[in-house]
């Protein structure tokens, strides 16, 4: 007889599962014109899931349950809390947005809390079968998302590309996961990382391959990357400010806990793997921006290149390196956030604009604004002293340690590159005229582009020492594990 | 007596599939589709695998082959033209169906050659007599893997909050019926008396 499994350790997630199906009843209950109120409860109960996880009801460091398929550890409590922020902001983000586009309607907030769910359940994930069913509960609530502004062409396109295409990889996920299963007869991480050491048999390579490519997809790292500038340009704006952060987050500790768990004995396997992706991550990512004049597909591009260097850090393969990539995405979460505070606050004439000429003499209209772009395009491109600066700094350090010469190399040439498109959004804003003013941005929009301006640059310098010391016990926990 | 039952269904089976694609109507098709699954529900049962037996006729029959009824009745295809390139199609058909032949004649050789069971192939723990398929699932569904069976719920619920937020449209003009409007009214909003002269009309 099977005893009851520990509910104390997914704490947060339960929450999380009830206060979306009790927000979705106020919805409905409510009726249209329900989208603030829900929104803002929305935010709390993220506030109050990220609560119950900092604090761990009591819980300190690793505890698994349910039968060995969820795990919460420093690691997961360091993902979920930068992912509970990133969805937070982005609903904060979205209430003016979705307004002003007529499409005001609850299940936006629902949904976002949903995903949001499935990836708290992708970092808590210590078995295939719920890394498998936390990805797909983001992914299809993400699906919907990006198809919200069902009446426009562009919205729908992207929502059914991104449909078609995140089908295919969690097909090529469960392929790989089935031979993984079929050559070592387990799917819980724990019994894979016992059994694969050594040189493991060629079908466990494959399975891991298409594995890593499945979650690649995930994370937009090239060469699985083709939906992202399309996905970015078409859905609508306040959801690619939520795909650009969150997901990314989710899908990038899913992709280090399976690596390093489960595979952290076939390190020389992967490498090659994840260097690959790395380096054309970092390549496309600056050369493909330099052509875009829509600063989504800017943006999007943008993340490949950011997740290319995040990927350094993975590569290492190290503990150094998870904590690299844990403080990347931290601080790169700060400046994303920002920056598509900006893009939702771009409008002439109550018309939402998204090119980047339509940014032209932002600087004498609206100074602040044009002054906080332009912290988080220096933080993007990674000139020091902005934050960015350190997020690279954490990545690269480990890699030279790990003698990843040649990857450190296409870094600092790539970055290099990136410096003209994000020296070009500043060029328009300081030096073009001005060709038609954009409106005066909400002022809630507005509070969150100053916030994150000055985390960016200065604040935070105040919060590197516990961002690193976070990130380091994070990396030590997964580590530790093994 | 298992003999003869899985010879009378296998047939049924067989008949049943060479309708689906031999069947002028598609609705007939579609019936003989059902029968197919129905058939092979009841080989399933001979075996000892009641619950694939049952999630057969569950999934399939009540749903997959009730929607193709459905989209075959509702959509006004041609399928006598669909048919048209058959002799194109055929040499590839046939190529598919003479792989999947001779992989039948692998499988077939192997067990006769070396059987599965000889060579301590898998068999099931608990065995089958005394714990039935469906059983042995539900001992580990709801215990084992709550966690997912749960989270695949959660995954359900998006996919019908999805399907509704993209396609649920408020038509305006729509009449609908109103219970509470019905009951309220009163007899003089409704009824009007009028004296009508003779042969002078309303």
């Amino acid at each position: 007889m099977a005893t009851f499994p520990d509910l104390i350790p997914a704490l947060p997630e339960i929450f999380l599962a009830v206060a979306a199906m009790a927000l979705l009843l106020i919805g409905v209950f409510r009726g249209e014109g329900s989208l603030r109120l829900v929104s803002w409860l929305a935010v709390a109960s993220l506030i109050g899931a990220g609560f119950l996880a900092v604090t761990g009801v009591g819980l300190t460091g690793r505890v698994v349950t349910f039968n060995g398929l969820f795990v919460t550890d420093p690691f997961a409590v360091f993902a979920k809390l930068l992912i509970l922020t990133a969805s937070g902001l982005s609903i904060i983000l979205s209430i003016n947005y979705l307004e002003k586009e007529r499409v005001a309607r609850f299940e936006y907030p629902v949904l976002a809390v949903l995903a949001t769910l499935g990836m708290m359940g992708m970092v808590s994930a210590n078995n295939l079968i719920s890394l498998y069913i936390g990805l797909e509960l983001q992914s299809l609530a993400l699906y919907v998302l990006a198809a919200f502004k069902r009446d426009t062409v562009k919205s729908s396109e992207a929502g059914l590309k991104y449909f078609v295409l995140g089908a295919l990889s969690s097909g090529l996920l469960l392929y790989g996961s089935s031979l993984i299963y079929g050559f070592t007869g387990s799917v819980s991480f724990e019994r894979l990382a016992e059994v694969l050491t050594g040189t493991p048999s060629l079908g466990v390579i494959v399975g891991m391959v298409f594995v890593s490519a499945g979650l690649a997809f995930k994370i937009s790292a090239v060469p699985f990357h083709m939906w992202t500038p399309d996905v970015y340009e078409g859905a609508p704006t306040s959801v690619t400010s939520f795909f650009a952060v969150a997901p990314k987050v989710a899908a990038m500790s899913l992709f280090i806990r399976v690596l390093v768990g489960p595979f952290g004995d076939l390190t020389a396997q992967w490498h090659q793997v994840i260097w690959f992706c790395a380096a054309a991550s970092m390549i496309v990512g600056s050369l493909g921006a330099i052509q875009q004049k829509n600063i989504k597909r800017l943006m999007a591009y943008s993340s490949i290149g950011h997740i290319g260097y995040a990927l350094v850090g993975l590569s290492a393969g190290s503990q150094e390196g998870v904590r690299g990539v844990l403080i990347y995405l931290a601080i790169y979460l700060a400046m994303n956030v920002g920056v598509f505070a900006i893009i939702l606050s771009m409008r002439q004439n109550g018309r939402a604009v998204e090119e980047v000429a339509d940014l032209a003499g932002l600087s004498k209209t609206h100074p602040l604004l044009a002054f906080a772009m332009a912290v988080f395009m220096w933080s993007l491109a990674g000139v020091p002293p902005a934050a960015g600066f350190w997020g690279k700094w954490a990545v690269f350090l480990p890699a030279i340690q790990s003698q990843l010469y040649g990857l450190a190399i296409i870094g600092v040439i790539a970055s290099g590159i990136s410096c003209y498109y994000y020296l070009r959004v500043i060029k328009v804003m300081y030096f073009d005229d001005v060709t038609e003013q954009l409106d005066r941005p909400a002022l809630l929009t507005g509070a969150v582009a100053t916030g994150a301006a000055l985390f960016v640059f200065p604040v935070y310098i105040f919060f590197l020492a516990p961002i690193t010391s976070g990130a380091a016990a994070a990396a030590a926990s997964l580590f530790g594990a093994r | 007596m298992v003999n003869i039952a899985f010879f009378v269904f296998a047939a049924i089976l067989l008949a049943s599939a060479v309708r689906v694609i031999t069947a002028k109507n598609p609705v007939h098709s579609v019936l003989f589709l059902i029968l197919a699954f129905f058939s092979a529900a009841a080989l399933f049962v001979l075996i000892g695998a009641e619950f694939v037996a049952m999630i057969l006729v569950i999934v399939y029959v009540g749903a997959v082959a009730v929607l193709f009824l459905f989209v075959v009745m509702m959509l006004d295809i041609n399928f006598q033209e669909l048919r048209h390139g058959f002799l194109r199609y055929m040499p590839v058909g046939l190529v598919v169906g003479g792989i999947l032949a001779v992989e039948l004649g692998f499988l077939a050789a192997t067990q006769l050659i070396g059987p599965v069971e000889a060579a301590g192939g898998p068999t099931a723990i608990p065995p089958v007599s005394e714990l039935t398929n469906t059983q042995a699932i539900g001992h580990i569904l709801y215990t084992d893997y709550v966690y997912a069976f749960q989270a695949s719920g959660l995954i359900l619920l998006v996919a019908m909050i999805g399907a509704i937020v993209l396609t649920l449209r408020s038509r305006k003009g729509v009449r609908r019926q109103e219970i509470g409007q019905q009951l309220d009214r009163k007899r003089d909003q409704v009824v009007a008396v009028r004296k009508v002269p003779t042969r002078g009309g309303v």
